[in-house]
């Protein structure tokens, strides 16, 4: 059996109310087509403040300041019960807007990204006090520009104000005069993604315990497409990202595969440590800009603040297994086929029930499912449904038919199993990854042994073909290993037949004495 | 309902007439068949869409309405949607379809 350890794992968010207004895919629309929409007028005075975003149990436990099991025990609804504000947990942070800005110009190595000079000196020193921020980061923040060049900028050369309260702070410069893919609002979502990537690398390097050195390859994952018109999405995302960091040792690609890009993206590291190709390698996924206040139409006929306002990220490190860490089995490697349809029956089976089997496990043999992670505050206003409860209850009723579970333990099952989604709708970040850090924890507490981690990708969105896709894969403990990645191979009925032939030889000689 | 398929239904519907053709849903949320419902028989709603004022009045049913089901072949229907008849609320999804069917289709199976 082929396991990968999981060293370290790091999770934040970039609290961007600022950049949703103006920039967020549906705001952006309904300003184009109808500039002067009730929904628009609205929607500013549906804003959550920084404050309320640190203090929302849901973002919380996406950095870490909360467990899982904390999370379900909170009243809710938890947008009516905001608790203390944290901007670190055990994983990341939540990264105010004028950092974010400024975080931004750091990760920008075009000068596309220009700051007022004097927010470049205020936000010098508030960037400064973050752990994660070193001296390499820190010297790549310009000095700024005075306020005229920056309004020259947006008026004559299509750059995009930046705001921070309303007021002007910035642009994002266009990266080419006719080159629509290298147009500002393309650079913005590109830069905003690499950015908080970087953000997440800076702080799962600090969480493994690591130097940026030490880092061999990346894998990134988001859904943004790199490159001008001849190679429109060429990549590489994750090359870009660890130069940022300072990972020089390493080098990187860039998977994609809509929500179904990170299990994927971890599924192809673990087989790349596996095999030796790579020792210390970096899943991650910066966010999406343009998915800020996707639903915030919905949210805003029913009088609710808009919550969609943070750009979320991830990164988790790959190590060879050492018999420390809890692991990745690669044998446990769930595959959606061309073949297998799109029927939500044929994706659960294909993700769950077949690659347990596969293993002589059953579906109630996993501790917990990590599917669509999708907080439900966001979703089932919009009319979406509580995703993550739906996945549970569709594995539940797929145990059901396989014989594995009464149909009138469908409900103990969701509720034992399944676990309330904590995630921003930021489309691929939702998707099985961000419970990899609480499921480690939760291993290495002994709280539970197995979790199974699922991505599903709507890969139609591009008009190429019908079909969605999936990938699975199990997290268990660690077992003894011989150090080579590789198990000894002993079961437990082999255990347990050495054990009843010593027991026996210890009879024999018993009885002869 | 999205853009392109409200305009694939009124093509549909312009093609082959709107007697002649029926719309199944298979939405998981009551509240969104009853929209959909309501996009295919009186228009689009949002007014945002190719049905905003175009009162089709199509047959619509969910697919978990008994003339739907007892249409299909069983070892599909086992093979494909018995999973989630078992998770959704198929009552709550049929009776949201029919209100909207009942009161303001024109046209019947």
């Amino acid at each position: 059996m082929a396991t990968v350890g999981i060293k370290s794992t790091a999770y934040c968010l970039n609290f961007a109310p600022e950049l949703a207004l103006h920039y967020g895919g549906t705001p952006s629309q309904e300003r184009h087509a109808k500039p002067d929409s009730d929904y628009l007028k609205a929607l500013p005075g549906q804003v959550q403040s920084y404050e309320e975003a640190a203090g929302y149990a849901p973002n919380k436990t996406y950095i870490g300041a909360m467990s899982v099991d904390e999370l379900a025990a909170a009243p809710a609804p938890w947008l009516e019960h905001l608790g203390a504000p944290e901007r670190y947990g055990r994983y990341g942070e939540i990264m105010p807007e004028d950092e974010f800005i400024g975080f931004m110009d750091i990760c920008d190595v075009f000068d596309l990204i220009w700051l007022d000079k004097d927010f470049a000196a205020r936000i010098r020193e508030k960037l400064a006090q973050d752990p994660v921020m070193g001296e390499s980061q820190m010297a790549r923040l310009e000095a700024g520009h005075e306020a005229a060049e920056i309004a020259e900028a947006v008026e004559k050369h299509g750059a995009l104000p930046l705001y921070l309260d309303g007021a002007v702070v910035g642009c994002c410069r266009r990266a080419h005069d006719t080159d629509e893919n290298l147009a500002a609002h393309v650079m913005l979502e590109n830069l905003a993604c690499k950015a908080s990537g970087v953000l997440a690398l800076l702080h799962l390097i600090k969480n493994s315990g690591l130097t940026p050195g030490d880092i061999d390859f990346v894998v990134e994952c988001s859904e943004e497409a790199v490159g001008d018109t001849m190679q429109r999405g060429g990549g590489n995302m994750a090359k870009a990202v660890a130069e940022i960091a300072g990972c020089g040792n390493a080098s990187g690609f860039d998977v994609r595969g809509f929500c179904a890009g990170p299990a994927t993206a971890v599924i192809t590291a673990a087989g790349m440590v596996a095999s030796g190709v790579r020792r210390n390698v970096a899943v991650l996924g910066g966010g999406s800009l343009p998915k800020l206040y996707m639903n915030s139409r919905d949210h805003v006929k029913k009088g609710l603040k808009a919550l969609e306002n943070c750009i979320g990220s991830f990164a988790v490190l790959l190590v060879p297994d050492d018999g420390t860490e809890p692991v990745i089995r690669l044998d446990s490697v769930g595959k959606h086929s061309v073949a297998a349809g799109a029927a939500p029956q044929a994706i659960t089976s294909a993700l769950t029930y077949e690659p347990l089997t596969r293993l002589g496990l059953k579906l109630t043999d996993v501790d917990k499912y990590a599917p669509e992670l999708h907080n439900a505050e966001i979703t089932l206003p919009a009319g979406a449904g509580n995703v993550p409860e739906a996945n549970f209850k569709m594995i539940a009723a797929l145990s059901v038919m396989k014989g594995q579970l009464k149909r009138e333990e469908i409900p103990q099952f969701v509720a034992e199993h399944g676990l309330p989604g904590f995630v921003h709708t930021q489309g691929h970040i939702p998707s099985g990854v961000p419970y990899m850090g609480h499921a480690r924890d939760a291993i290495k507490a002994g709280s539970i042994r197995r979790a199974m981690i699922i991505g599903k990708g709507s890969l139609f969105l591009g008009r190429l073909t019908n079909l969605a896709d999936g990938a699975s894969f199990l997290v268990e403990a660690p077992a003894q290993t011989d150090g080579s990645g590789s198990t000894a191979g002993v079961t437990r009925d082999e255990v347990r037949e050495l054990l009843l032939d010593a027991l026996a030889d210890l009879a024999a000689n018993l009885q002869k004495n | 309902m999205d853009l392109e398929n409200q305009q694939r239904v009124k093509d549909a519907a312009e093609k082959v007439g709107a007697d002649n053709l029926v719309v199944v849903l298979g939405s998981s949320d009551p509240e969104g068949a009853e929209i959909y419902a309501e996009t295919v028989t009186l228009g689009d709603p949002t007014f945002a869409g190719p049905l905003a004022g175009v009162p089709l009045g199509l047959c619509v049913y969910h697919v978990f309405e008994e003339e739907m089901k007892s249409e299909a072949d069983p070892a599909a229907w086992e093979e494909q949607i018995s999973m989630m008849e078992m998770v959704l609320n198929t009552e709550a999804l049929a009776a949201s379809v029919k209100k909207m069917r009942d009161a303001n289709s024109k046209h019947t199976l």
